[in-house]
Order: C-alpha cells, then sequence, then structure tokens
C-alpha cells in the first residue's frame, strides 16, 4: 500500500514496497502517457518528475516516493494549458512513433526548468533518452524553440 | 459530352448490384460490399455518417475522415496517404481526420482497402494509384450530387477546400450537405488524376495528423490497451529458437500475489497471467523453468563465423543473382586485384515498445487489439491461431511503438491468442519484457562478403566479383518467394535491374550468394539486405579506389554513366558537402550512393577520429530521389532517423550467439545512439519524377560506409567486421 501524490492528487495504490513506480502509475493508478521501455532505467521512456527533478520511474519504487510530488505527462500541462515544451514539441512536428517521447519531453522540461536556456552541449549533456526512430534533430530544435518561448 | 453528367441519367448496373448481404456488424459497418469506390447503398461509419466510398466518409459538419489502411509507426505514411486522398478530394485540410479500417472490415467487403502491409517502404508507392483514385472518385460523386440538387450539369462545378460551386450562378454548397446523396451515386468508371506539379495539399510538408495526442500521453499504443476484466500476461520462450518447454514448478510460485493462472504456450513457451504485468513478470522470474533446449544449444557466433566463411570458398555451390561478362576469368588475368571479406552481424529491432497484443477470445468471436505493420497478416494468424472462421474474428489496429520491420511479423499475437483461449471471455494482455524481446527478435541476418575487384594496367575496374555468404530472410519468412532456392531478395542494392539495382557497370561482374541459414530466425529489419549489399559494396568501391589511386568519388562517377539518376543523388551530395573542397581542420570525408525500395539515395560524412578510436561525426548530408515527395518534412525525418538506426546498429548493435541463445538483453547490453552523438543531418531531395519510391529504408544503406569510409580517410584503416565496439571504437 502506497500513498502517491501524482499531479496534484493523492492516490492510494494497493501495491507491494517495491513495485516500480512505472507500474503503478501505469496498472494501478491507470495513466499510460508513461511509458516501459526497457526496466532497467537506460532508455528514458518513463520518465517523469519527482519532487520537480526528471527521474525514470521504473528505477524507483513506490516505497522511495511516497509522499513525494510525482508528475507525469498527463500532469505537464498546467490548468489545461499545453507546457511550452509540449507546443514546441507540436510547432516542430518532432514525434515519429511518439513512443519515447513523454519520456523525453518529461527530461526536457525539467531541463528547462533548472536551466532556461540551454546551449547544445547543455543538451548533450542533460538527455540521455533513447529514441530508436531518431528524432533528435527535431527534439534538439523544439528544446531551443521552447526556451525562446 | 458530359461523361458525369450522361452517367447520372443513365447509371449502369454495377457489379455491387450482384453481391449478396447487408449484414450490419456491431460497430454498424455495412458487410458484404465488394466496390472500394462508391455505389447505389449507402455504408455508413460506427457514427452514421455516410461513406462516399471505402476512403472517404464525409460527415454533415464536413469533418472528412480518411481511411487508412496502412499502418502508422513513427515513418509519417497516414499523414502521407491522408494528403493524397485530401489532393484529389479536393477537401479542407484542416477538416482531415484518419481512421484505421480493421482487416475484419476489408475482408468481408472483398479487400476493399487492399493490401495492410506496412513494409518495404510500400506504404505510399504501392497505394498511391488507389488511394488518389479514392479520393477524385468521391470528389467527382459529391460534385455530382450538389450538380443533380441544383439540377445543372457537373461540368458546370468545382470543389476547391470542401466548398462545392455552381460556377455560372455562383451557387455553393459543402461536402457535408451533399455527402449523403452523393453516397447513393453510382461511382465514375474512370477517373483523371492530377499532375503532381498541381499539387496544393500533397508534396507539401504538412504537419503530421497525429502529433498533438502524441506530446500529451493521450495516444493509445497496443501497450496501453484497456479492457474490463482484463488481465496481463508475463512470457518466457525458450531461449534457444527452435528448443521446447520441457516443465515448470508451479508450486513454487504458488500464493503470490495476483497470480490467476500459469499456462502453457504452444510447445516452447510458457505464460503467467496474473491482475497486473508486473505481477506476472514477478511471478514468471520466480518460476522454476526447465528448457529442451536441443540441438541448437551448441551454435555460436563462433561456429556462425566458421559456416558463413566456408561459404565465401569459390568452390562451395551458390546462386548467381547478377552477372555479366566472366568476372572470374577476367580476375584470373588482370594486372591487379584487390580482396576483402566484410562481415555484419544479427540485429534487433529494438522497437521501444516491446511486442504485445491484448486478445479476448470466446468460442464465438476472437477479438485482437494490436500494433501490426500488416493487419491482414495478424488477422490470418488470429485465425489460425483462435481456429475460428474469418467473420468471427478481427484486429484492431493501434499506434506502433515503432516497427521497423519486427511488427510485420505475427509471433506475439499468436501467442496472445493462445493464452486467451485457455481463459475464455478474459481479455488478456500479453506483454513482452525488454529481454524476452531481445532475446525472441527476428534478426536483421548475418552474413560474409568476400568482394574480389581487378583492374587492368591503366587502373581500370574490369571485374568485380561479390560473393555474400549467410542467411536469407525469405528462407524463413517467406519460403514461396524463393525461386528455384534462390532469394532474390538478398541481391537488394546489388541487383541487374529493378527496384533495388547496383549503380555501377562493370565490364565482368558476378553477384552471388551462398545461402547458410542458422537457426536464429531472421526477419526484415529496416533496410532489410540493403543495409550490408550497401555497406558491403560501397566500402570495397572505396577500397577499389584507394587501390586505383584516384579519388572515391570520381572513381565511381566513372563508373556510373549508365546509371544517371544513381549518380544525380551522388553529385547531390558531393555539392552540397563541398566534396573537392577542402574540409575543416582535422574534419575526414567518406561518402556512399545505393538504390533501394525503388529510390536513389546517397550520403556523405563528415568526421574527425581521436587516438584512432574515438569517432565525432560533424556533419551528414543525404540525398534522396524518389521519384515524388508526398510530404518533404517527414521525408527528412525519415532520412535522419535512418543515419540514426544505421549508426546505432554500426557502432553499438551487433546480437552475439552463445548456447544457442541471443546474449544481449536489454539497451545496456543493446545500446542506441543518443542525442549528443547525432549530428544535424541536410537533406537534398531531388525528386525527379516518374517513379514512386520508399523513403523509410533506402537511406539506412548509406549511413554507415559514409562514416567508415570516411574513418579510412582519418585513419588509413579499413574495418570489415561490426559493430564498431567490437574494434574499441565508439563516439568521441
Amino acid at each position: 500500500m502506497a500513498n502517491l501524490k501524482i499531479n496534484g492528487k493523492t492516490i492510494n495504490v494497493d501495491v507491494e514496497d517495491d513495485t516500480p513506480l512505472l507500474w503503478a502509475i501505469r496498472e494501478n493508478v491507470g495513466l499510460t502517457g508513461t511509458k516501459y521501455g526497457c526496466g532497467i532505467a537506460q532508455c528514458g521512456a518513463c520518465t517523469v518528475h519527482i519532487d520537480g527533478v526528471a527521474m525514470r520511474s521504473c528505477g524507483v519504487t513506490v516505497h522511495e516516493v511516497a509522499g513525494k510530488d510525482i508528475t507525469t505527462i498527463e500532469g505537464l500541462a498546467a490548468g489545461g494549458v499545453m507546457h511550452k515544451v509540449q507546443l514546441a514539441w507540436i510547432a516542430n512536428d518532432v514525434p515519429q512513433c511518439g513512443y519515447c517521447q513523454s519520456g523525453m519531453i518529461m527530461a526536457v522540461a525539467a531541463l528547462l526548468k533548472e536551466n532556461p536556456k540551454p546551449t547544445d552541449d547543455d543538451i548533450n549533456d542533460a538527455i540521455t533518452n533513447i529514441c530508436r526512430c531518431g528524432t533528435f534533430q527535431q527534439v534538439r530544435e523544439a528544446i531551443h524553440a521552447a526556451a525562446n518561448a | 459530352m458530359n461523361l458525369q453528367f450522361n452517367q447520372h441519367v443513365m447509371p449502369k448496373l454495377n457489379r455491387r448490384a450482384f453481391v449478396i448481404g447487408t449484414a450490419t456488424a456491431g460497430a454498424g459497418l455495412a458487410l458484404g460490399l465488394d466496390l472500394p469506390f462508391g455505389g447505389p447503398s449507402v455504408v455508413r461509419a460506427a457514427d452514421g455518417a455516410p461513406e462516399v466510398n471505402a476512403w472517404v466518409v464525409i460527415r454533415p459538419d464536413d469533418t472528412v475522415v480518411i481511411r487508412i489502411a496502412r499502418s502508422e509507426m513513427g515513418q509519417g505514411t497516414l499523414t502521407g496517404l491522408a494528403q493524397l486522398v485530401a489532393e484529389e478530394l479536393e477537401c479542407d485540410w484542416s477538416k482531415v481526420t484518419t481512421e484505421f479500417p480493421t482487416p475484419g472490415q476489408s475482408v468481408a467487403r472483398k479487400r476493399a482497402w487492399g493490401d495492410f502491409s506496412t513494409g518495404g517502404s510500400r506504404g505510399i508507392r504501392s497505394s498511391q494509384d488507389y488511394v488518389r483514385k479514392g479520393g477524385a472518385t468521391a470528389r467527382v460523386m459529391l460534385i455530382q450530387a450538389a450538380a443533380n440538387e441544383w439540377k445543372v450539369p457537373a461540368a458546370e462545378c468545382k470543389a476547391t477546400k470542401s466548398v462545392i460551386t455552381h460556377t455560372p450562378s455562383g451557387k455553393t454548397t459543402t461536402y457535408g450537405k451533399v455527402a449523403e446523396a452523393a453516397a447513393k451515386l453510382e461511382p465514375p468508371a474512370d477517373v483523371k488524376l492530377k499532375d503532381p506539379k498541381d499539387w496544393t495539399i500533397a508534396g507539401k510538408g504538412l504537419k503530421r495528423l497525429d502529433t498533438v495526442d502524441k506530446t500529451t500521453g493521450k495516444m493509445t499504443y497496443g501497450i496501453d490497451v484497456k479492457l474490463p476484466g482484463m488481465l496481463n500476461a508475463a512470457i518466457k520462450d525458450c531461449p534457444v529458437f527452435g528448443g521446447k518447454l520441457k516443465s515448470f514448478d508451479e508450486a513454487k510460485i504458488a500464493g503470490m500475489k495476483g497470480v490467476k493462472k500459469v499456462v502453457r504456450v504452444g510447445d516452447s513457451a510458457v505464460a503467467i497471467v496474473a491482475d497486473t504485468w508486473w505481477h506476472a513478470k514477478t511471478a514468471l522470474d520466480a518460476l522454476p523453468i526447465v528448457w529442451d533446449e536441443g540441438d541448437n544449444a551448441k551454435v555460436s557466433s563462433e561456429t556462425i563465423a566458421k559456416w558463413l566463411a566456408e561459404g565465401l570458398d569459390n568452390a562451395q555451390p551458390a546462386y548467381v543473382g547478377n552477372q555479366n561478362g566472366d568476372a572470374k576469368a577476367a580476375i584470373g588475368g588482370a594486372a591487379k586485384k584487390v580482396e576483402a571479406v566484410y562481415s555484419y552481424p544479427y540485429q534487433n529491432h529494438a522497437t521501444m515498445e516491446p511486442m504485445n497484443a491484448t486478445v479476448l477470445y470466446t468460442p464465438d468471436k476472437c477479438e485482437v487489439w494490436c500494433g501490426t505493420q500488416n493487419g491482414e497478416a495478424a488477422f490470418a494468424a488470429a485465425l489460425e491461431a483462435s481456429g475460428l472462421p474469418a467473420e468471427k474474428v478481427d484486429v484492431h489496429k493501434l499506434m506502433l511503438g515503432g516497427g521497423f520491420g519486427r511488427r510485420g511479423m505475427t509471433d506475439y499475437v499468436r501467442q496472445a491468442v493462445a493464452i486467451a483461449k485457455q481463459m475464455p471471455g478474459t481479455p488478456i494482455k500479453l506483454l513482452w519484457s525488454r529481454e524476452e524481446d531481445m532475446q525472441h527478435g527476428k534478426y536483421h541476418p548475418i552474413t560474409q562478403c568476400k568482394l574480389t575487384g581487378a583492374f587492368d594496367a591503366d587502373n581500370n575496374l574490369v571485374a568485380l566479383h561479390y560473393r555474400l555468404s549467410g542467411q536469407s530472410i525469405l528462407f524463413s519468412v517467406r519460403p514461396e518467394a524463393l525461386q528455384n532456392g534462390m532469394d532474390p531478395a538478398a541481391f537488394q542494392g546489388v541487383a541487374q535491374s529493378g527496384e533495388a539495382a547496383i549503380g555501377y557497370s562493370v565490364p565482368n561482374l558476378l553477384v552471388e550468394h551462398a545461402m547458410r541459414n542458422p537457426h536464429v530466425p531472421p526477419g526484415f529489419w529496416r533496410g532489410v539486405n540493403v543495409n550490408h549489399n550497401a555497406i558491403y559494396l560501397e566500402c570495397f568501391m572505396d577500397e577499389l579506389a584507394q587501390a586505383a589511386g584516384q579519388d572515391p568519388l570520381e572513381f565511381r562517377r566513372k563508373l556510373m554513366g549508365k546509371h544517371p539518376k544513381h549518380l544525380a543523388v551522388l553529385n547531390a551530395v558531393a555539392e552540397k558537402i563541398g566534396w573537392g573542397t577542402p574540409a575543416p581542420q582535422g574534419v575526414y570525408r567518406g561518402i556512399a550512393q545505393v538504390m533501394g525500395y525503388g529510390s536513389y539515395v546517397a550520403g556523405a560524412a563528415e568526421i574527425s577520429v581521436t587516438d584512432g578510436s574515438k569517432i565525432k561525426v560533424h556533419r551528414i548530408v543525404a540525398s534522396t530521389d524518389p521519384g515524388y515527395v508526398v510530404n518533404p518534412a517527414q521525408v527528412e525525418r525519415q532520412i535522419a532517423g535512418s543515419f540514426v538506426y544505421g549508426l546505432s546498429a554500426l557502432f553499438y548493435g551487433g546480437c552475439t550467439v552463445k548456447d544457442g541463445r541471443i546474449e544481449q538483453t536489454n539497451f545496456d547490453t543493446y545500446n542506441s545512439m543518443r542525442i549528443n552523438e547525432m549530428p544535424k543531418v541536410e537533406s537534398v531531395m531531388v525528386p525527379s519524377g516518374g517513379f514512386w519510391g520508399g523513403v523509410g529504408e533506402p537511406t539506412i544503406g548509406v549511413a554507415a560506409p559514409a562514416v567508415l569510409n570516411a574513418y579510412f580517410a582519418a585513419t588509413g584503416k579499413r574495418i570489415r567486421s561490426f559493430p564498431l565496439r567490437n574494434q574499441n571504437i565508439s563516439f568521441a
């Protein structure tokens, strides 16, 4: 049993303490925008914010994040207004298959919060998500666009 | 003569009239009709809106629903096909939405939507003709319906952006208002398609239609399906391909939370069904399983390599895929000879979304929800696995979290049906772990290639012998396509003619394939056989240029006189990258070209190398001539994506075999490029018209050789075995 504070709502989920946050979010809370890609914190498809920091939700247990502020892709838009990263993603037509993009967007939103005008080098250091379609060119352009929005 | 008007006055009986059946299925779709192009009785979409024809449904509010039979896996076909229909339909693009018809509906309507298969870069090129006709036919019928209402000749009316205008009177109406009447009309027998130079919707870099949901987390992929009462399954198949499941000790996991059932799946796999997938997976990891691994457990990468190397011996039998002159004799009598042996490993598709399918089986109905590159193949797999007749089976296609060829296969659908069949009435979602996905792929085939080139005394290339040894995809996947045992697809990129023809004229040429099929199952992996053939040939062309003491570009050009389209794209990249002008200090260039999937592509790379082993790719230029470009923005993304996929395979990929199984299990052992390793790709599109080529795959062929040839320019070293990580070469 864990009390998860997800997208501003506290939700009591009936899972074992060692359940990865990813699966609690997807299966118990029912928010499927956060994706499973590897389960070993390599690919970043499951990236969410925990107390504002981008984390790979497959690599943390519900026990570790109980009581912390968790934001998923579904909670990124505030008050019905899309986050500037989402808007930049749409304007730059970034996604191809789109499966990795929830995680990519969450990673970028966290980066911009910390570093509002990242350089290409900053982006290279901070964004380590895998995208098999190869959207990196558009991702980079959209990050700069969001930073300048 | 006003053909359209006459046709209305005196309708012909069309063959639809002879087809029996209007039984409606649950979704409200009329079944039993056979014509994709409309007709007297109105077929309705699920929401009741009339179908003008199979491709076009128009709602009263003017929303245009365009049916897309091909799958969307990121390549943009959904948007491109909609553009083609909309172009001919003359509808308002801002009111376009799309939907996927199901294979079951298509079968019931005598394949109204044609081929669902989405592979081989065929999405646009092999359906452009009939989808454009679908749009054009619907436009003619909509105009005719308005003309009938106004009692004027249709020839006096025109349509623009979903508005029909009677030119002499200035009267207007909209598609939404006349769709109902149009749906009752006889479709025209023939329609004239626009000249692509007049396109206003197609040919433009319009935004994709599926982006918003892909940025908000709302898009539903197969893995996201939720059905009432659904349970989740995790599966383990015998890690040794061809092995069997001997036994498992269910008692050891008794009482584990959430577990509902442990089931055998076929003769080689075991699955656990639980309330959540996490519970299923946790229990499966704890389940003791005994495999009967069989003889394949003795196979390793080393044994495979040895077997393939034997096939390089000219004394061994081989299929001849392309030849002119007498290459062996010319090589025997040549002034100078160059020989090299290359090899290319297995690769996993590693789609970001692991394989999955959700199935609800009852004795009366088998429904499947999944991402698939071939709805009809998934349908056929569900038919076979369920044992039910076609009218009791259907497949609901969802967005694919990557395909790259993997989701053209149906193994995961069969497994899901086999599990669901053991729990009738309960929807079961089968999801593979990443580890299962890595170890049960349909791998890029493994090959080796011995290339021999011969020169005369003036350094003219007089002969080329290209001897491939290794795996045939068709042998395993589609044996009926073999030609007297030969796999014609094995020669993609080095064929005499066709959609993947070699771009060089060599007086004496011999291209052959010693087929050797290890037990590791091969599949169509983005670029398929173009990948390794382009690497082998284009790296070796560089070796030949070096041996002849010539510039790699000039050397190629001399052999390309009879291949102007191949040459044009090569010239385009050479010009754009500044070939022949000095590169920046410490930066070296490589170039390559190939034809595949009906398109001509070339690539050039600028790299620098530190310590002989750390590569930084500074710049990539890529050119493509696909005949026509339907959406340049999406073509650009396919080109760039092909480099990411191809270079990931070159640097990080490679699946190795030990004890009969694949050793790589996740992205920690089968890595993929990240943003810091990928430069901007500068695309040069040079569509020359007159043919339709694909764009999703061909460019991957030039990705690796462009970089490898630049690596040679930088270091003087040829790399002939991959991935580069095995040579201790990495990204800087």
